[in-house]
């Protein structure tokens, strides 16, 4: 049991004038795989976004609970993995590097054995010491999984996890997925139906805006 | 520890890509050039040195200064910042770097400056360091915030030279001010109500900095 709860209470988004989404309510209590789908432009990263405290909703709030303890907003970086085609990591670094640096800039303690394990899961631990620049886009999405599971957060954000990945690389996230679903609440925001079959329960963007 | 992991993330980022410290020594040399080739053999009236350092300074730190925020909007690492660190650690980061910068940037301007300008002589020493101390401080508190400010704007290059003018002018002035005072030799005590006004400026940038980061960072 991971003793998670997010709750939104009447989420609503404007750009300037323009609605996102409105009066959005959910809560996911129980761990498991969660989807959020819709059509382009319905808000599905903006969501993940307002999840994450990336940014703020215009109105209404995300309530994060670890423990009945809610989870203030300055805190929850460190309890968020989260995973999107538009993060962007260190080019200039090496998977290792970023990862070292990362963790330091967190305040926990570098975890070689993990750091193995997962480069490991996702293919990459021969390419560990090579520059994230020179890797390839599925390579580069493959490793914001790593980055995303390293410091073991409580809950998964991911944004079209299998964005530029090919079919082994969709495989062994899936693989991921499932297993960290067991313990946690993975909640995917995604078009693809074959990320869309992994959700126990799907939330459909279009059906909140006015 | 945070802060100075994060401080340490953006030294090797730099020694990597020399995305600040090229700019800068450049702008340093070239700057100094033009002065000294405007000036040619003309006999440059002594207050008029302290000034023209003053004014090599702030269009150096013009120059280099905005990448601790701009590199990483440049480069689209700003999110990945957002998600591992709370505000407060970055801004205490990239204070701690530009803080850095401008201190080794100074010193270098400084001793280039009174090895090419014979007339620039400084008499009190003391008065001098203080000014220079605390001038340091003011100037990489705002040039933070102000790159922090200016990062998520479409016209970064033009933005920050604009903005920082009215907000670096109170510590140019007083800085100005001051170094004329220490080249004239005055005593620290007749100089303190200016010494006075430089701390109240880097307490000023300080506090409003930490109250505003919060939300110019997020949204």
């Amino acid at each position: 049991m991971n003793n998670y709860h997010l709750a939104a209470e009447q989420i609503t988004k404007k750009f300037g004038r323009r609605l996102i989404f409105s009066d959005l309510n959910f809560q996911f209590q129980k761990n498991g795989i969660y989807g959020i789908t819709g059509i382009n432009g319905s808000g599905k990263s903006t969501l993940i976004k307002i999840i994450a405290g990336i940014i703020s909703p215009s109105s209404g709030k995300v309530i994060h609970q670890f423990k009945n303890e809610i989870i203030d907003s300055t805190n929850l970086h460190n309890n968020i993995g989260f995973v999107a085609p538009y993060l962007i990591m260190y080019e200039e670094f090496s998977a290792w590097e970023n990862l070292k640096h990362i963790s330091k800039i967190r305040g926990i303690k570098f975890n070689t054995e993990l750091f193995n394990s997962l480069m490991d899961d996702f293919l990459l631990l021969d390419r560990k010491d090579d520059l994230i620049k020179t890797y390839s886009s599925g390579m580069k999405q493959r490793f914001k999984f790593i980055f995303a599971l390293m410091h073991t957060p409580k809950i998964l954000l991911l944004d079209e996890p299998t964005s530029n990945l090919d079919d082994a690389g969709k495989e062994s996230v899936y693989k991921i997925i499932k297993r960290e679903g067991q313990d946690k609440i993975v909640i995917i925001a995604s078009n693809e139906k074959s990320d869309l079959d992994l959700c126990n329960t799907k939330l459909e963007l279009q059906d909140f805006k006015l | 520890m945070k802060p100075f992991a994060l401080f340490k993330k953006d030294y090797h980022s730099e020694l990597r890509t020399r995305y600040a410290i090229n700019s800068l020594a450049m702008f340093i040399i070239v700057a100094l050039s033009v002065i000294l080739f405007s000036i040619g053999n003309e006999k440059v009236p002594q207050n008029l040195t302290g000034g023209l350092l003053w004014v090599v300074i702030f269009f150096s730190a013009m120059s280099g200064l905005s990448r601790a925020f701009v590199s990483e909007e440049d480069r689209g690492t700003t999110l990945l910042l957002q998600l591992i660190a709370k505000p407060s650690t970055i801004f205490n980061g990239k204070l701690l770097f530009n803080l850095i910068l401008v201190f080794l940037m100074n010193i270098v301007i400084t001793l280039l400056y009174s090895a090419l300008f014979e007339e620039f002589i400084i008499r009190n020493i003391i008065l001098f360091l203080s000014t220079f101390f605390l001038a340091n401080i003011g100037l990489a508190v705002a040039s933070t915030i102000i790159a922090a400010i200016i990062s998520k704007a479409g016209a970064k290059g033009t933005l920050y030279p604009v903005l920082s003018f009215p907000i670096l002018l109170p510590l140019i002035l007083i800085s100005v001010m001051l170094t004329s005072y220490s080249m004239l030799g005055t005593s620290f005590d007749q100089a303190l109500v200016e010494i006075m006004v430089l701390v109240c400026y880097d307490i000023i940038m300080l506090t409003a900095s930490y109250m505003l980061f919060d939300f110019i960072w997020k949204d």
